[in-house]
């Protein structure tokens, strides 16, 4: 029986780029970040919860050739690829914080649905963010 | 070269999320290519290659997604529907909407209830497919120098 989701993997261009977009940005703390030979283990989490790690993973060799690379790098940036969901307690409250962290590309500011309020951001290379706010059960009967 | 693709393609997404943001407003096709930081018929040209459709097909399926989304969750008249997602003429919009669904928003609005998925999941997973319907409408918007319905010059995209 599988017990938990452990480690989730999103394609960048950049790992140090995406470290300081992840971590100084999006407010994400490092996970793993070690070197060996040419490969970078590289991986953010949400502080605090050590339990599932996001893998930042740079399209190129060993795992690719390099037309491979080129065609997964143009994906990349024509926002083609998946993206990442994460939960906030203050939505409103992150959406400043980010903008005063200089982020500018909001794909939809915070934007109230029966289920909590939610926005849309992306990262520098074009993955799809997003960041919900669930409404609380007492909030959601009130 | 590579390099220049990612850049390309970058900007030009930037420019699609644009539209997908103020889709509701009269946009105009220089405004969007000015997001793009690229000329309006370099911009079309290079949408279409990277993305498979104008620019204005784009923002069309956009605005009859979220048409739809009305058109399901509220009770909301259709002319109030065509103005609340950008459309500038009731005509325009109906004319369209069947382009795109194959059935008028009426009928539309009478074969589908509420939908429960979370917005954003509606959003991309409920628009409408490329050339569903007639597929034609495509070879005059590539000369095109605007949207259609925008009669107002829009104001300066993020």
């Amino acid at each position: 029986m599988l017990t938990r989701l452990n480690v989730a993997s999103i394609y960048v261009l950049d790992k140090d780029e995406a470290l300081d977009f992840y971590v100084n940005k999006l407010g994400l703390e490092v996970g793993s970040d070690f070197t060996q030979g040419e490969y970078r283990w590289l991986t953010v989490r949400v502080p605090g919860k050590p339990d599932v790690e996001i893998s930042l993973e740079q399209p190129g060799p060993p795992l690719h050739d390099e037309a491979t690379a080129e065609q997964l790098r143009e994906l990349i940036a024509k926002g083609a690829l998946s993206g990442l969901v994460f939960h906030t307690d203050d939505i409103r409250a992150l959406y400043e914080t980010l903008q005063e962290r200089g982020v500018t590309d909001f794909t939809q500011e915070p934007i109230d649905h029966f289920y909590g309020t939610d926005m849309g951001l992306r990262d520098p290379f074009g993955n799809a963010i997003r960041v919900l706010e669930r409404k609380t059960a007492a909030a959601a009967t009130a | 070269m590579s390099r220049e693709a990612e850049e390309l393609n970058r900007h030009l997404l930037r420019a699609r999320d644009a539209m997908d943001r103020a889709y509701a407003e009269p946009l105009d096709v220089r405004a969007v290519a000015a997001v793009a930081h690229i000329s309006e018929a370099h911009f079309i040209r290079t949408f279409r290659s990277v993305f498979g459709e104008t620019p204005h097909r784009y923002l069309q399926r956009r605005r009859v997604e979220r048409s739809m989304f009305l058109l399901r969750e509220t009770d909301r008249s259709i002319t109030d529907i065509c103005f609340d997602v950008g459309f500038m003429s009731l005509g325009t919009f109906s004319r369209t909407f069947h382009e795109i669904i194959g059935e008028t928003p009426t009928s539309y609005r009478e074969g589908h209830g509420p939908m429960v998925a979370p917005n954003c999941i509606q959003m991309w997973a409920m628009r409408p497919r490329v050339a569903v319907g007639s597929a034609a409408a495509a070879s005059s918007e590539t000369e095109s120098s605007s949207f259609g319905e925008a009669r107002v010059p829009a104001a300066p995209l993020g």
